[in-house]
């Protein structure tokens, strides 16, 4: 090193960016950027002009003004006096509520389906190969649209529950209504309500923190009590009778809050022109949730089947070989290792999920796009500002997705030492 | 690789620098041969395709009217579909010359959505259709119901401020289009349907029990409808506005597709022989046109009863009276400003 310093004299030149090899490639790099972002530029340059010739400025001020319209899922307090950038977070809970019940259930249906596919029973494996095929070849929008047909055409409106002698009836002791309009349930109702948390944009009611959290700790104090046992079983040889105490820990608690607060069901009635109370479930929603169910599910099916796949046959020969059965085999050998294999595509699974819910519109279900990129953007016309905002919102969701999903995917990846 | 996406990129920049180069849209229209004209996707009487798959309608009328003003031919136009969500971006970019499609005129679409209303062509207010089995005869029985309604329109605000100023809830079911609201409606997927009445009349007159639906007394808005074109181009406006004009005009000074060609002949009213080019005066040559626009704007649908009493009037199945829109000699709002 000390020995062949630089020739003297050979100072760095110009032309050595272009004819030597130790800089070409990096001069290459650095005027492609350059032009990338002076072409990036310009066009931003370029839209705005025009946008300025056409007399339109790029204002962000028609948020905080009064939104005029209703919308009708929602999830936090909204009127048609509440502003436009409320309709945002109206319809931003909306597309969160349907993208993550929806993953929810692709994910069970796909799991199911995978492993199904792979049955040695042939009708099993076939049944799920025409599933999977089925779904996954026909275009989402068709499949929302169709099942959104499907119930509305077929289920009876509310008008069939009416009369001496209805043609249509409730299920489950008059407890459930399915009509072409979305399905009513009962829903709970607390005589002695602890009130609600105001977090600004949202207010939560403090009854069901409370049961989330009771329920938290009965199953961390049942856990506790399944310790003790073993330490006692460890020592004495003979497990303490725990069934009578774990009961009373699980079901309890919950049980005496529930007593406290006064709670019981809220049964939908027929009045007036809709069933009214309980809880209610729109078709739109409905449609949704289980197209996006069925048809990423297949995609999800497809990944678990190349994931255990993935898993050498060896792995479930030397399982049997140790005596475990199908089903263990299975569960504590090759899930958790095809796992490793099946997260990463998951991931992108829901993030699709989470971008579909954009296809709402076409049964008017009130997401994302239907209020800030739909109504909004209409009654405004702020194009440029509405469109920025929403892919904005959708590029956040789902880093945040992926993000989270890392975090996971890092926790179940083969950890090499 | 990289440099020929960039250079694609280049070139559809230049591409939409140059497109945005302003000439006027009259020159446009008239080097293009054609009018692109933006209707709605299909409401009958007012722009939907007949059996043959000709346009017809009270507002393909107007865009016919101005294609036979400008380009000497009422089939020159280039029909393009917008939904209620679609149009006015259509019209901002340029992709439509004019939009004919049962717009409401407001102050917000004038000033801040920079448009030019080229004057109403049918005065029309929001009304609710609902089934005459649910035994409701008035708007104020309807709290709690479900209402679908078109989302994107000025009636999906007269419906949140009717509702909330007579103190009633409602369910709103947000709809695309005509086509999937009817669709809605008559599976009971909601209870009422509410839109312009107009629409609702144009609607109902496609159902198979047309008598089984009954519109509410009620009309909860003004909808002033009527053509509108993107600001910037006060010739282009200038020419829709006066070919609206002609139309009404010739309504009020008689001059019918009938008898249009004996009166270009030359008359006694100068102002029919100013319309109709048979005078001296070149009123056509003011926005870049000829000496015989109105005759022909008027000579390809005939005037504005003629338009009416064939699309919507009574003797059709919409059945819509004149109401508002006749004349102002008889008690309507139509009025043409003169031509001088």
């Amino acid at each position: 090193m000390a020995m062949t310093s630089e020739p003297s004299g050979s100072s760095f030149r110009l032309s050595m960016l272009i004819y030597d090899t130790r800089y070409r490639s990096i001069t290459i790099q650095i005027l492609f950027l350059f032009l990338f972002m002076a072409g990036f530029a310009w066009l931003v340059d370029n839209t705005l002009a025009n946008l300025a010739q056409k007399g339109k400025d790029i204002n962000f001020g028609f948020l905080g003004s009064r939104a005029g319209y209703d919308i009708n899922q929602m999830l936090v307090n909204y009127t048609n006096d509440s502003s436009h950038a409320r309709a945002w977070i109206v319809g931003l809970l909306n597309t969160l509520v349907l993208a993550v019940a929806a993953c929810a259930s692709a994910t069970v249906i796909g799991v199911i389906a995978g492993v199904l596919r792979l049955s040695k029973s042939w009708i099993v494996s076939k049944i799920m190969t025409v599933y999977v095929e089925i779904f996954r070849n026909v275009p989402l929008l068709l499949w929302i649209i169709v099942i959104f047909a499907v119930l509305t055409e077929i289920t009876p409106a509310p008008n069939a529950f009416r009369g001496e002698n209805p043609t249509s009836s409730m299920f489950f002791f008059d407890s459930v209504a399915i009509t072409n309009r979305g399905t009513y349930l009962p829903g709970a109702l607390f005589d002695r309500s602890l009130g609600d948390i105001n977090l600004g944009i949202v207010s939560v009611s403090t009854n069901y923190i409370v049961l989330i959290a009771l329920i938290i700790a009965s199953i961390w104090g049942y856990r506790a009590l399944q310790r003790k046992a073993g330490v006692v079983q460890e020592a004495t040889g003979v497990r303490p009778v725990t069934w009578w105490k774990s009961a009373l820990i699980l079901i309890a608690p919950t049980l005496i809050a529930l007593l406290a607060m006064g709670f019981h069901l809220e049964y939908p009635e027929l009045k007036g022109f809709n069933f009214q109370g309980g809880s209610y479930l729109r078709n739109s929603f409905i449609a949704m949730w289980l197209a996006l169910t069925l048809y990423t599910g297949a995609f999800i099916a497809e990944n678990v089947r190349a994931g255990i796949l993935a898993i050498s046959k060896g792995q479930t020969e030397a399982a049997f070989a140790l005596g475990l059965r199908p089903n263990r085999t299975m569960n504590l050998v090759i899930l958790p290792q095809a796992l490793r294999v099946i997260i990463p595509p998951l991931i992108s699974q829901y993030l699709n999920i989470t971008k579909n819910t954009s296809l709402a519109i076409a049964v008017g279900y009130m997401d994302l796009r239907a209020t800030l990129g739909g109504i909004t953007l209409n009654q405004t016309g702020r194009e440029l500002e509405c469109m920025l905002l929403l892919m904005m919102t959708y590029l956040i969701v789902s880093l945040m997705i992926s993000g989270a999903m890392n975090v996971y995917n890092n926790s179940v990846k083969l950890k090499e030492r | 690789m990289n440099k020929t996406v960039f250079f694609g990129a280049m070139t559809a920049a230049v591409t939409l620098v140059a497109g945005a180069a302003s000439a006027t849209v009259l020159d446009e229209v008239k080097a293009r041969g054609e009018l692109n004209c933006g209707v709605s996707t299909g409401v009958n009487g007012f722009s939907a395709p007949d059996s043959a798959g000709e346009w017809q309608g009270f507002d393909v009328a107007v865009c016919r009217a101005v294609a036979a003003a400008v380009l000497g031919d009422p089939k020159k136009v280039k029909f393009v579909t917008t939904t209620g969500q679609t149009r006015f971006t259509a019209l901002a970019s340029g992709e439509i010359d004019m939009l004919a499609r049962n717009t409401t005129w407001t102050l917000s679409r004038d000033a801040d959505l920079k448009f030019t209303f080229a004057g109403v062509n049918y005065y029309d207010g929001q009304g609710f259709m609902i089934n005459k089995a649910m035994g409701v005869s008035s708007a104020k029985e309807l709290d709690g119901s479900t209402v679908c309604i078109q989302t994107g329109t000025t009636t999906e605000l007269n419906l949140a401020d009717y509702f909330k100023a007579n103190n009633m809830t409602y369910e709103p079911v947000p709809i695309e289009t005509n086509a999937e609201a009817q669709q809605q409606y008559l599976a009971g997927a909601c209870d009422v349907y509410t839109t312009d009445a107009s629409g609702l009349a144009a609607t109902r007159a496609t159902f198979a029990d047309p008598e089984n639906h009954a519109l509410l007394p009620e009309i909860i808005s003004k909808e002033p409808l009527g053509p509108l074109v993107a600001h910037g181009d006060d010739q282009w406006a200038d020419i829709v506005r006066w070919t609206m004009n002609a139309l009404v005009a010739a309504e009020e000074l008689g001059i019918t597709s009938a008898n249009i060609e004996e009166l270009s002949k030359g008359t006694a009213n100068p102002e029919v022989d100013r319309m109709l080019g048979s005078s001296e005066d070149d009123l056509g040559a003011m926005f870049g046109l000829d000496k015989q626009w109105a005759k022909r704007a008027i000579a390809a649908n005939g005037n504005y009863g003629e338009i009416f009493a064939a699309n919507i009037g009574e003797s059709t199945p919409i059945g819509l009276a004149r109401g508002l829109n006749a004349l102002w000699t008889q008690g309507g709002l139509q009025y043409s400003p003169p031509f001088r």
